[in-house]
């Protein structure tokens, strides 16, 4: 049983991480978001936004909405100009490393999908001084080995551009992939909802795929407006601790989910996610936001009339690299945790609508 | 495909079996003889008892890569290149280790620096792979100081007309030489897969001592920098203009007799020849050209985009080009050596 899940959540993430979903082009990730869903849940729907509903209706028929939301953009980059030899100039939808980008390996989305090369100068070439400094992502350059008459016909400015990247499995459930940041919270999503048909709950619970969460969390904005949920949720990715992060960061791998606690946060979500953690054994770690969260949840929060809000968030290294690097243990166990914390909560959500 | 099969495989300086059990596997059946020598060189001979000149073919097996040098105290792998790296084309890529590990070379996320952190290159001392490992003792028991890790490129058609892969660095030269195996000539033919071109040229030193050929042919992957804005002067090479000849680099000045047979030769047999108009770097030839009293060579090389990184582009054309071009430099080399001057002597 859990080997089944550990393998579906593997596939699934894998399957939305390898897809191409920049922010404001996240249709061909929502259709994939969609056809998975629609299997778990009781009607799938999307807004003008982009943004796609899943809705697993509650036991009651007086009940509650309680929203979840993840985000399926990624980060990018998009064509600013193409040069007379051919070569394409680009900068960046979202926050984007240039130092991650030479001789990395893309796909340009024109016409057709046309695969092209960040390039790099080979040592033989370079200067002393060349090695110290980062090369500024004004000065890269795809490669894409065609003419420019034939780019002419299949790119132009203003195509995005996504990087070519596979998902790794390292050793333990550690997996590494672009776009993990936030699609593994998609999976998360996913795992909750596979849970929540074995456990019982009370109330509606609405599962969102957001858009546009890279560029100022939009898509959050417009579907908690659109909703109008009575509790929300927000699963999202978090710093966890590497070798160059000592003293920056102190959330770990494989220590399971990070809870969020600050102002972005009601504090009975957060108090009612410890509870939930302790009577099911689930490892937590806490990390405190002393303001913007700069997830969905910031965004969600403060629609309409307010919307008491929650955030969990999956430890993830290397964040808007093309490594991100996750523990699948984290995903399942935070899965598990939103399905428990739900099925928990009481029929009037007591003591989570006010303070 | 050969060249995709020698891309793909996993082999730097030192290490080279894998390239060198397949490339064994692929000219045993047109050859005479095959040995190994004592420091890694396939060797491969044909027609040993005609007489005539004996020709030396090299290409050299070996790519760049990463060695591990240390295991840190939470489980990640520090690492040193093997051969000439830029460091700052490893942040953000996956590399394999033993053939069945992979890790990737992370870097802390852009969120996480300062702005100042942002215009300056990660140094190699502080970039590490993460495998996943738990602890040291985890990360011990799956990966011994001294492995590579690879780069995992893999080869495509690309472009129009074009290859993509890692390795073509010699791997092209290999690919090269192992088809010409498959061919006759009347006259004593060697071949040398050569170990360790990357970290100092001594494979071809060995080889070049204990074969000790008349003449010696190098076959290359050489820098082409014919990319986005650079200045034309400083492209080296041109994919797609034929191979390139060699006229001086770092270890070579190459006899202008031989370089005007190669040039009138291609010229009448209308294959395309470019020079290989840098001087930087070095390659076989060096250590070939003044083995024991000198060994007249050329080098002929298939230009590459890219080389020394993740992925490097090559033209279809230059690669069936620079093979058509050494095969007819075969053909001609016991005419030229009878009538030419050309002796061992003249060329010291």
């Amino acid at each position: 049983m859990n080997n089944a899940q550990m393998q579906n959540a593997r596939e699934f993430l894998s399957l939305l991480s390898s897809g191409s979903g920049v922010s404001g082009y996240e249709v061909s990730i929502a259709s994939l978001v969609r056809e998975r869903f629609i299997m778990l849940t009781d009607e799938v729907y999307s807004d003008t936004f982009g943004n796609v509903y899943a809705l697993k209706k509650g036991k009651s028929l007086s009940c509650k909405k309680i929203m979840l939301a993840a985000h399926i953009d990624e980060i990018g980059l998009i064509v600013n100009t193409i040069d007379p030899r051919g070569f394409l100039h680009f900068t960046s939808i979202g926050g984007v490393d240039q130092r991650t980008l030479l001789s990395q390996e893309v796909l340009i989305h024109g016409r057709q999908v046309i695969p092209g090369i960040i390039g790099a100068l080979p040592p033989h070439l370079l200067k002393n001084d060349d090695s110290d400094q980062a090369v500024k992502m004004e000065d890269l350059a795809i490669d894409v080995g065609l003419s420019p008459a034939k780019i002419n016909e299949v790119i132009q400015v203003g195509d995005i551009i996504t990087l070519k990247r596979e998902t790794y499995p390292l050793l333990n459930n550690v997996m590494a992939g672009k776009s993990f940041d936030d699609r593994a919270g998609v999976v998360v999503m996913m795992v909750c909802l596979e849970e929540l048909s074995r456990l019982q709950h009370t109330h509606d619970v609405i599962a969102v795929a957001t858009t546009q969460e890279e560029v100022g969390v939009r898509g959050a904005r417009t579907s908690a407006y659109t909703l109008n949920p009575d509790l929300a949720v927000a699963i999202d990715v978090t710093h966890a601790s590497t070798p160059d992060t000592k003293g920056q960061v102190t959330i770990e791998l494989g220590k399971g989910p990070a809870v969020a606690f600050g102002p972005n946060i009601h504090p009975a979500i957060f108090r009612h996610f410890s509870e939930t953690a302790q009577e099911h054994r689930l490892s937590i770690q806490i990390e405190p936001i002393p303001g913007a969260s700069r997830t969905d949840a910031w965004a969600i929060q403060v629609s309409q009339a307010g919307i008491p809000t929650g955030l969990i968030s999956l430890p993830l290294r290397y964040m808007h690299t093309s490594v991100e690097t996750l523990d699948m243990q984290d995903v399942l166990d935070t899965g598990k945790l939103l399905a428990r914390f739900i099925s928990s909560l009481p029929d009037d959500l007591e003591g989570f609508l006010c303070y | 495909m050969l060249l995709k099969c020698l891309s793909e495989l996993n082999g730097t300086s030192g290490a080279e079996s894998l390239v060198r059990n397949f490339l064994r596997q692929q000219i045993e059946p047109f050859v005479e003889t095959i040995t190994i020598d004592k420091i890694g060189n396939l060797i491969a001979t044909k027609n040993r008892r005609l007489s005539g000149p004996k020709v030396m073919i090299t290409a050299h097996m070996d790519e760049v890569a990463l060695m591990v040098t240390d295991i840190t105290s939470d489980g990640y792998l520090k690492f040193r290149p093997v051969g000439g790296i830029d460091a700052r084309i490893l942040v953000s890529k996956p590399v394999r280790i033993n053939e069945s590990l992979v890790g990737v070379i992370g870097a802390k996320a852009i969120h996480l620096q300062k702005r100042r952190e942002r215009q300056k290159a990660l140094p190699i001392d502080q970039l590490y792979i993460d495998i996943g490992a738990k602890s040291k003792e985890e990360a011990s028991s799956k990966v011994k100081l001294g492995d590579y890790a690879y780069f995992m490129t893999k080869f495509e058609p690309f472009g129009e007309g074009l290859y993509k892969g890692k390795a073509f660095d010699d791997r092209v030269g290999c690919a090269i030489l192992a088809e010409l195996l498959q061919r006759d000539y009347d006259f004593p033919l060697v071949a040398a897969f050569t170990v360790q071109e990357e970290v100092g040229l001594r494979g071809a030193k060995v080889a070049a001592y204990h074969l000790a050929p008349d003449f010696a042919i190098v076959i290359e992957g050489t820098v082409a920098a014919d990319v986005s804005d650079r200045d034309e002067e400083g492209w080296v090479t041109e994919l797609g203009k034929g191979p390139a000849c060699s006229l001086m680099d770092k270890t070579t000045l190459y006899s202008p007799k031989l370089i005007k047979w190669v040039t009138d030769l291609a010229q009448q047999q209308g294959i395309p020849l470019q020079f290989r108009r840098g001087t930087s770097g070095g390659n076989d030839a060096g250590p070939i050209h003044v083995s024991k009293a000198g060994i007249p060579t050329i080098v002929l090389s298939v230009p590459c985009r890219y080389i020394h990184s993740l992925a490097s582009i090559i033209s279809e054309k230059d690669y069936a080009a620079c093979l058509n071009l050494v095969d007819e430099l075969l053909k001609d080399l016991p005419r030229m050596l009878g009538v030419s001057s050309i002796d061992k002597e003249e060329n010291v």
